[in-house]
């Protein structure tokens, strides 16, 4: 069974955000890691990229299938976390504690539009 | 095979100085290489292996045996359309006066085998309800993207600036990356939970990027084996934004004598002659993805490209005609070439054997055959696999997974498992709007006692998953190589000899 976390906004493909101050850290749901299988290789920008909201980041591939990681927020990329260069696996391990991807945020409003828990758990119910 | 004797690599059955073959004493073994600068030159010999003629043979024959093909048995790989390719194919393709012909010999020596491409352009243009075919392009890939350059070499010539193209969430992987190859941007467009088109949010598209949009690609029937019911309404919704209709041939079996990807509104089209017409496939191959399209588009095919030509001239007594093939080796409009000469010639003349073979009676039952066999297998299977859409498929079915999820058996273990029931496994984890896909395809091909002892393994699996859910998920058992470590050969892929042979 795929595990929750509260206290994070969701987005409709399945990318997490963890807001601290201006800063938030993007990853993929547990949901997400269940759904793709053994995570084999994650591509990841680079330090000081531009992120776009609703636009492609990135991707983590896994023996099932390779899957684009779409932004929840607009902003720059301030670290990566390069664990998962040797270690892609870790999103297995724990995706919530493993993020992919540190943003300072340019519009903090952009998170309105993501989901909260309950009506994350609902929309992966669908 | 045994294993123990012969599952070498040739490698590791190598002797240093042991050869095959003998030459003169006095043979010059340097000669080859006296113009190449000493930059160039080997320092060290290759590290080929070195094995005797019948070491050789033994070893590629027992390689050979632990192959499988269509020719084996069932190969019910969804979305690649694995029929049988007849064996007359082989023979005509075979032919001396074709196999020896050089691709620029003058027009005049083969004018056979220029009837013969020129006769598969238009009977492929028929089948499709276009009006010209190009024959050049070596792949369905390849044909996806000269499809999409002809798109664009039509809209620059509008003087257009149209950079986007729509594709369906479900569409075929190749699809966005012709799209992004071809320098286009690719805008994903949903799909409804049956699996279609999700027509509103394409209107949306269109009303927010319509004077962007280059062109919306489609398979129809579309990933998961469902012809899209509002194909017309799509069509026309696209044109009067000003796009081009392109249409990806992969799934055409599935219409092949009942309906036409021209008639439904397509302007462009790629058919893969591998999948549809009976050639070869995969490591079999080669490929060939002939790029039709509509009137009005023609003059943006590449070159070269072979013309019926009609000469009349006056002789000493009365005037006479006469009717024969040349070759078109460039326009002004024309994208130039995609390729070496003409594509994939032994294909098309296996190709073209096939249409003639069956006939334009017989080829009308292709379609309907091949939709009937999944439907069957649908219907049979589904009280033990989970049927996502219900209703009519096309020419494959998509289940997602096993109907009982308790047992934890997975899409990846069934397959796994059927190869110990001597089948090619289905497709599987594809398309990736279900988390278990699990793809089969039978082709019009298969007989309906095939088709019921593949529809009782199936049924054996699944009792196997909820009894002894273990023998199925360390499957297979009964191949030369058992279940292989998949994250392991991602994550570690050891991709020379000579560090596999070292870590033994």
């Amino acid at each position: 069974m795929a595990k929750f976390m509260e206290g994070l906004r969701y987005s409709e493909s399945h990318e997490y955000i963890r807001v601290e101050g201006e800063y938030g850290y993007i990853g993929i749901s547990d949901y997400a890691q269940h759904a793709l299988g053994n995570v084999v290789y994650v591509d990841m920008p680079d330090v000081d990229d531009e992120v776009t909201a609703g636009e492609e980041f990135g991707a983590v591939e896994s023996v099932k299938a390779a899957s684009d990681l779409i932004s929840p927020v607009s902003g720059t990329v301030v670290e990566v976390n390069e664990a998962l260069e040797d270690k892609p696996e870790l999103l297995n391990e724990d995706a919530f504690a493993n993020w992919i991807i540190k943003v300072q945020l340019s519009d903090p409003s952009e998170l309105d539009a993501l989901m909260d828990v309950e009506a994350y758990k609902e929309h992966c119910k669908e | 095979m045994n294993r123990t004797l012969y599952g070498n690599l040739i490698f590791e059955l190598s002797k240093k100085g042991r050869k095959g073959y003998s030459l003169p004493q006095d043979y010059d073994r340097t000669h080859t290489t006296a113009e190449l600068p000493e930059a160039l030159r080997r320092k060290e010999a290759a590290r080929l292996p070195e094995c005797d003629e019948l070491t050789v043979v033994r070893h590629y024959t027992n390689l050979s045996h632990n192959n499988f093909g269509v020719n084996d048995g069932f190969y019910p790989l969804g979305s690649c359309t694995m029929k049988y390719n007849p064996v007359i194919n082989e023979e005509i393709a075979g032919l001396k006066a074709f196999a020896g012909l050089h691709p620029l010999q003058p027009a005049v020596t083969c004018q056979g085998a220029l009837e013969v491409y020129y006769n598969l352009q238009e009977s492929l243009a028929e089948l499709a309800g276009l009006s010209e075919f190009t024959l050049n392009p070596c792949a369905g890939a390849h044909g996806e993207l000269t499809g999409l350059m002809v798109i664009r070499a039509y809209h620059e010539a509008q003087g257009n600036k149209r950079t986007k193209v729509l594709i369906p969430d479900s569409a075929h992987g190749t699809n966005p990356a012709s799209a992004a190859v071809c320098g286009l941007e690719v805008v994903e467009v949903k799909s409804l939970a049956d699996g279609t088109v999700d027509v509103e949010h394409l209107r949306q598209l269109l009303d927010e990027m319509g004077e962007q949009v280059a062109a919306m690609m489609m398979t129809n029937p579309n990933t998961l084996g469902i012809f899209e019911p509002h194909v017309l309404e799509i069509t026309e919704m696209v044109h009067k934004a000003g796009g081009l209709m392109y249409y990806d041939g992969a799934n055409l079996n599935a219409l092949l004598g009942e309906c036409r990807p021209g008639d439904m509104g397509f302007d462009v089209m790629h058919i893969n002659l591998h999948k549809t017409f009976s050639t070869p496939h995969g490591g079999g191959g080669p490929g060939s993805g002939p790029v039709g399209v509509r009137k009005g588009l023609e003059q943006f095919l590449p070159t070269p490209r072979v013309k019926k030509v009609v000469v009349n001239y006056d002789s000493e007594s009365e005037p006479s005609e006469w009717e024969g093939f040349m070759i078109d080796w460039g326009t002004d409009t024309a994208l130039g070439s995609v390729g070496n000469f003409f594509g994939n010639f032994g294909v098309m003349l296996k190709a073209y054997a096939y249409i003639l073979s069956l006939g334009s009676e017989n080829i009308k039952q292709v379609g309907p055959l091949a939709t009937l066999n999944a439907n069957y297998i649908k219907e049979r299977l589904k009280d033990d696999y989970l049927l996502p859409i219900k209703g009519l498929c096309k020419h494959e079915v998509v289940f997602d997974g096993l109907k009982d999820k308790s047992t934890g058996v997975t899409t990846m273990d069934v397959a796994k498992r059927l190869l110990d029931y001597g089948y090619h496994a289905p497709t599987i984890y594809f398309p990736l709007l279900f988390h278990e896909s699990l793809m089969i395809e039978p082709t019009e091909n298969e007989s309906k006692e095939t088709i019921d002892a593949f529809i009782d393994v199936m049924h054996k699996i699944a009792e196997e998953a909820k009894t002894d859910p273990e023998l199925v998920k360390t499957a297979p058992h009964n191949t030369p190589i058992g279940r292989v470590d998949d994250v392991l050969a991602a994550k570690q892929p050891v991709t020379t000899y000579w560090k596999a042979l070292e870590n033994k």
